[in-house]
């Protein structure tokens, strides 16, 4: 089993991944640091007899310290992730050039929705897959999300990508998918006694695998109507 | 004080109860191999029975819409159980000459007001099978026990969409679980579906009495063993609809009820 | 002001029935201690559930052992149904929560504590005081009933989100839903009742010379957790009520079928759900700051920082709940509003935890049962504080929102902290309640092995987040990437047995030592608090006359204190004057 984060597959695993990283340094040096002046107390100042207690009520100094370098640390963390944050999730961020699925959520399915030949959702030839999402590979991906009853959660962790699916809104997530394979969809959010078993995968293509596999589908949605 | 103590010890010794009465184990369990709809068979020992029989054929005219097919490929396990015809939903079932299966078919109006039936103690049963329910279309009288089975290594929801009845939504995640259920109040239809599968999907008709039957491929029905009287009869089919016909029965006489639904 | 509680003194002498003084008392110290045995009890049941719950998930489809004894509704062959699992961690979480650490940290200490270590006779409203806890423990039943009704318990996980919790049917279960909303209606009446007495008693009921600052940090972390329990559970109750009427009435607060809005019940259950968080932390701070002082034998380090850092902690607690939306559809510029308020609460945490290290630096560390688990807290609460870095930075939030990782976060937090905490404080005032000492033996017995199996337990559960194991899955294993990590988890369930198991240590040393215990002496832990200068245990109505107050609580190894190493608040040395205001009551 890996002790990482799962594989990378999108453009988002970078930034993500690298913040994680920075964020495990930075906690970690904290933690060593409390945790070794811990032991080092436990140890060397356990009681003896005949010592008594160092009397003080503090030094404003030390406390301006550490107070002081936490809060730089966090506000430069808050910036830095700031900044990813809008570039992945804010609503004006998804890029022109998205290819638009939707993807509709029920207990306890997802139903994944094409454009169709005209490459526009919401028109007559569009037509529904259950629990398989097909997607080009290296083209950013626009999910239309909606919820048929509760809420679920759109959760490919190879694409760092979640997003609730809550009933009575419409929601857009997007992402680029930058290795071809087989990926799985789970539900991240309790929606019944089924939870466990919402899920899908998704197959990253090639263009032409995209094209395709597309062709077919089109043809076999189309001939059963 | 202590009387609010007791009252409340009492509230929840009540609840305890309420609990152990609305989840019924299972009833008899020694015949699996019951079909659906054989209450017609136990009739003739109730009092309120009679020697007249109903027989019927039930066709259908037009074009039959095609059933579509199922993708399984998301649920290994199911699929794989589908070696030779690939699985498709069963909307409109027919057999050779426009025979209309999948048809219940119950006397809606006609037998007495006082009339008593006793349900039978062997179950009906429900299987899961290939992520499908088999059968499709079941009767069952109030109080008898359903039971479902689940064939399949993967979980299954029953959910149950009733209106009289009280809805339940159980679910079995092993192979060989069973769960026995009973319907309190005759309705037709209480709608069962899976959520896991949404393409399963079943129907109970919930009845007082025994007199009821559903087609199979060659569309013939046989409900016996009613009293004399004159009945409505209806039969009701997931797409088309229902139809009524009107039937007057004497002694142990056997009279015929043929219906034809249109296609759409 | 002429109330119960100012009673003269001779009220503690005159005899009472066992019902009068042990049932239905108004006296805080035997409500506090109601409180113990019944919030005890549920963290008994909260135990037994998650060991279910782990049983389920370490290996998902066996037959649990001991299994049969349950109804064909949850368990069949042995097997736990999918329902009944999702049962199990809705009631694991609502339990500990609601009916375990919280009246633990506050029916139990803010009771039991306040009016001994602020020096007055009771509570200002004794009688409310006694319904807050008969109230707790009919919405303890209340809850509890939930088990046995038709189609069993609430099922939509503790956070109750809607539509799944509103609608019947789409969760599969109609009485036990309405039940939760009932008893957290009435739960909310029982908190609310007991913070405005300990508000009141606070500000009204010092008793001569205690300062706002000499009072211990324990009570002005109970102090603050009260205001943050007045002013957020009866937003949860409103929230609750809308719930259930529609399940009850047919309304469409939070059913988008019909107009309402899911998100509502998030806003409103989080915009109490995070003070709650702090309302479970907040007073096993102050508990174990009064605990490390007198084990390190030092003046608490920055008292007043502490005393700020309480106060800052409780009112950034209000501007963070959307961090628990970040991944909800919430418009994501709120998202970065609530990423930058959650990012400023590791300060004020941070201080915290540098303050108790400078409190512990060039002490006399005294390792008795108590020291150990408040050492063992900041060390864990360090962790649980650290790994929320992660997730409140929202990229990184991502990946890791919903899956074990914050479990692993949470647990860290509630069970290295404030569950740490009581088993500090439990020993510490146990002789004050019954007059005797628990097993000091056993007690560190009992802190090793818990201190080693609960990290077994819990600190694998960030791999197995990070790896993408999403919560409350009943069987992970339908995942194909999440196979690998299987063995990981037949591991932490393996360890939670042991985890368990170990917790039998403490129950038996705390049943055992009712009777059997060592008697204690007046001073156990040559302390500062006022309790202490009461005899083991307390009388009703505790002092005759409430002591005068000279100094801080915290006055450890004073110069003036000559060879002793510790200096009680109450005694008045000859260059002490004698605190002004004193009204003979």
């Amino acid at each position: 089993m890996s002790w990482w984060l799962p594989p990378a597959a999108s453009t988002f695993a970078g930034p993500i991944d690298g913040l994680f990283l920075a964020i495990l340094i930075i906690t970690g040096i904290a933690l060593v640091v409390v945790e070794v002046g811990l032991v080092t107390f436990v140890v060397r100042y356990r009681a003896r007899p005949g010592r008594k207690a160092f009397y003080t009520h503090g030094s404003t100094r030390a406390e301006v310290i550490w107070t002081a370098i936490p809060a730089v640390t966090m506000v430069a963390l808050g910036l830095v992730s700031n900044h990813y944050w809008v570039i992945m999730k804010s609503k004006n961020s998804v890029p022109a050039n998205a290819y638009h699925v939707g993807v509709h959520a029920k207990q306890f399915e997802w139903r994944t929705t094409y454009p169709g030949a005209d490459g526009q959702l919401g028109t007559g030839d569009d037509f529904t897959v259950r629990n398989q999402l097909h997607i080009p590979v290296g083209q950013p991906i626009a999910v239309e999300l909606t919820s048929e009853d509760v809420i679920h959660s759109f959760f490919v962790p190879e694409f760092r990508v979640k997003q609730d699916a809550v009933p009575g809104m419409h929601i857009t997530a997007w992402f680029q998918a930058t290795k071809t394979g087989e990926y799985e969809i789970g539900c991240a959010e309790l929606c019944g006694m089924g939870h466990y078993k919402m899920r899908a995968r998704v197959f990253v293509h090639t263009p032409e695998e995209f094209n395709a596999w597309m062709a077919g589908a089109q043809q076999a949605a189309g001939g059963s109507e | 004080m202590k009387g609010r103590l007791f009252g409340l010890v009492g509230g929840v010794f009540l609840l305890t109860v309420c609990s152990k009465g609305a989840t019924p184990r299972p009833a008899n369990e020694s015949d699996a191999s019951t079909p659906p709809a054989a209450a017609t068979d136990e009739s003739s020992t109730t009092q309120q029975g009679g020697g007249a029989t109903i027989t019927g054929r039930i066709k259908f005219t037009g074009t039959a819409p095609r059933n579509r097919p199922i993708d399984m490929s998301e649920e290994a396990a199911c699929k794989a159980k589908y070696t030779t015809n690939p699985p498709a939903e069963e909307t409109v079932v027919t057999g050779p000459a426009n025979a209309l299966a999948n048809v219940f078919v119950y006397i809606r109006e006609g037998l007495p007001a006082s009339a008593k039936y006793p349900a039978p103690a062997t179950p009906v049963v429900l299987d899961q099978d290939g992520c499908r329910y088999k059968p499709h279309v079941l009767g069952i009288m109030v109080g008898q026990g359903l039971e479902i089975r689940n064939s399949d290594p993967v979980l299954h929801n029953i959910k149950a969409v009733a209106k009289k009845n009280r809805p339940f939504n159980v679910s079995q995640p092993t192979a060989g679980m069973k769960t026995t259920r009973t319907f309190s109040a005759p309705e037709v239809m209480v709608n069962l579906e899976c959520n896991v599968h949404g393409w399963m999907t079943a129907f109970v008709g919930v009845r007082p009495d025994p007199f009821y039957a559903v087609t199979g491929p060659d569309g013939s029905f046989t409900i016996n063993g009613l009293p004399p009287g004159t009945y409505t009869i209806e039969a009701w089919h997931e797409r088309f609809g229902t139809q009524t016909a009107t039937v007057t029965v004497t002694g142990t006489e056997s009279k015929t009820a043929n219906f034809t639904f249109a296609a759409r | 002001m002429t109330t119960v509680a100012h009673a003269p003194p001779q009220a503690h002498d005159a005899p009472m029935s066992f019902w009068r003084k042990y049932i239905f008392s108004t006296d805080h110290k035997i409500i506090g201690i109601q409180f113990l045995f019944v919030s005890l009890f549920f963290l008994f049941v909260g135990g037994l559930l998650a060991m279910q719950i782990r049983w389920q998930v370490g290996f998902p489809g066996k037959p649990m052992p001991g299994g049969g004894i349950l109804p064909e509704s949850m368990v069949v062959n042995g097997v736990i149904l999918p329902e009944y699992y999702i049962q199990l961690v809705t009631m694991h979480g609502t339990f500990m929560v609601f009916f375990a650490i919280m009246p633990l940290l506050v029916g139990v200490y803010a009771n039991f504590l306040i009016p001994l270590k602020i020096g007055t006779h009771d509570m200002a409203f004794p009688r409310i005081n006694m319904w807050s806890f008969w109230l707790a423990l009919l919405a303890g039943l209340i809850m509890t009933a939930g088990f046995f009704v038709p189609e069993g318990t609430s099922r939509a996980g503790w956070t109750m989100y809607t539509p799944l919790s509103a609608r019947p049917d789409l969760s599969g279960a109609t009485v036990g839903q309405m039940l939760w909303c009932v008893s957290i209606v009435v739960l909310g009446l029982s908190s609310v009742m007991g913070s405005v007495n300990y508000i009141t008693t606070i500000i009204n009921h010092r008793a001569p010379g205690m300062t706002w600052f000499r009072m211990p940090l324990s009570v002005w972390a109970l102090f603050i957790t009260a205001i943050l329990a007045v002013l957020a559970l009866p937003v949860l109750q409103g929230a609750a009520i809308m719930l259930l009427f529609d399940q009850t009435l047919g309304t469409h607060f939070f059913d988008p079928v019909a107009g309402g809005q899911a998100l509502l019940w998030q806003h409103l259950f989080w915009f109490f759900g995070h003070p709650e968080v702090y309302i479970l932390i907040l007073p096993a701070m102050g508990m174990v700051s009064d605990i490390i002082a007198n084990g390190s034998r030092k003046p608490i380090f920055g008292y007043h920082s502490m005393v700020f850092a309480i106060v800052g902690i409780a009112f950034l607690g209000w501007l963070v709940w959307g961090h628990h939306m970040f991944m909800s559809g919430m418009n994501p510029t709120l998202g970065s509003t609530f990423m930058v308020s959650t990012l400023l609460i590791a300060v004020p945490s941070a201080i915290k935890v540098f303050n108790w290290l400078g409190t512990m630096w060039r002490g006399n560390l005294r390792f008795h049962v108590p020291m150990l688990n408040a050492v063992a807290f900041v060390s864990m609460f360090t962790i649980g504080g650290l790994s929320g870095i992660f997730m409140a930075a929202t990229p990184v939030d991502i990946p890791i929102h919903d899956t074990y990782f914050i479990v692993a976060h949470l647990h860290y937090v509630l069970f290295g902290g404030s569950l740490f905490a009581l088993f500090a404080a439990i020993p510490f005032w146990y002789p004050k309640m019954f007059g005797r000492m628990m097993d000091e033996r056993l007690g560190k017995i009992h802190f090793w092995l818990t201190f080693v199996t609960y990290n077994l337990v819990f600190f694998p559960m960030h791999v197995i987040g990070m790896g993408g194991q999403m919560r409350r899955l009943y069987d992970p294993t339908v995942y194909d990437f999440l196979k690998p990590q299987q063995p990981l988890n037949e591991f932490i369930t393996i360890s939670a047995f042991a985890l368990f198991a170990v917790q039998f240590i403490f129950m038996f040393n705390f049943l055992w030592s009712l009777k059997k215990g060592k008697k204690a002496p007046q001073n156990p832990w040559d302390d500062n608090g006022l309790e202490w200068s009461l005899p083991n245990p307390a009388p009703h109505g505790n002092w005759e006359r409430v002591p005068n107050v000279y100094r801080g609580p915290y006055e450890f190894s004073a110069p003036e204190a000559g060879s002793s190493d510790f200096l009680p608040q109450h005694v008045k040395l000859s260059t002490d004057k004698e605190p002004a205001g004193r009204l003979e009551r």
